[in-house]
């Protein structure tokens, strides 16, 4: 397995963790106060910033361990780039939800939730499909 | 989801006629990863002109050499 593909193993595994995370803090917190009153900006911006972190050391780490290192080739960048395309259509599907949520004067608890869960999907999608062109294969001809 | 490439190529016979050149030997060669080498040898990935060219230099060959297309 290249560094790339055990990086984006990596990338998926912290994006799915990172929700968890915040969902086992934020959960208790609904229990005890009104959804609009929750306090989910700290919560999110912490498992947000948190994810980024361990990507890093994780990308850091990974590297060090790894043989071809950081070496990015041709197929690996066709490779995130397809998994990009997959990913995006979540990140428009939030927006969009949350675009629809401000209309109707939703709380910004539910705006920034439907982002949030937009950006993991596309991350979770994005993954999958790289993995899936990792193991299968991407032709370019 | 991929539709299968109808690009074969016979790397793997020009590596061994080459002194049993290792697909890493091959990867570091040509600039890619030995993950790469292993995907396009088995089918799975379809380099791009460029990179296909820079193969066959490596062995000395012609493009269709190295690489054919099968038409249905």
């Amino acid at each position: 397995m290249s560094y790339e593909e055990k990086n984006t193993w990596a990338f998926g595994v912290i994006a799915v963790v990172g929700y968890g995370i915040y969902w086992c803090i934020l959960l208790p917190l609904i229990a005890q106060t009104p959804i609009p009153e929750t306090p989910y900006v700290l919560p999110m911006i912490g498992t947000i910033v948190g994810a980024i972190v361990a990507g890093i050391f994780t990308g850091i780490g990974l590297g060090i361990f790894s043989r071809d290192r950081t070496k990015a080739d041709q197929r690996d960048k066709e490779i995130t780039r397809f998994g990009e395309q997959i990913g995006s259509s979540f990140i428009v599907l939030g927006g969009l939800g949350a675009l629809v949520l401000a209309w109707v004067d939703a709380d910004t608890f539910w705006i920034a939730n439907v982002l949030y869960l937009g950006f993991v999907l596309s991350a979770v999608l994005s993954v999958i499909a790289r993995l899936v062109a990792y193991g299968r294969g991407l032709h370019a001809w | 989801m991929v539709k299968p490439t109808q690009v074969t190529n016979t790397i793997r016979a020009h590596r061994f006629a080459h002194g049993e050149m290792t697909q890493a030997d091959l990867a570091e060669r040509v600039g890619v990863t030995r993950q790469t080498v292993i995907a396009i040898e088995q089918g799975r990935y379809s380099p791009s002109l460029e990179m296909a060219f820079q193969i066959a230099r490596v062995f000395g060959r012609q493009l269709d050499e190295v690489f054919q297309y099968t038409a249905e």
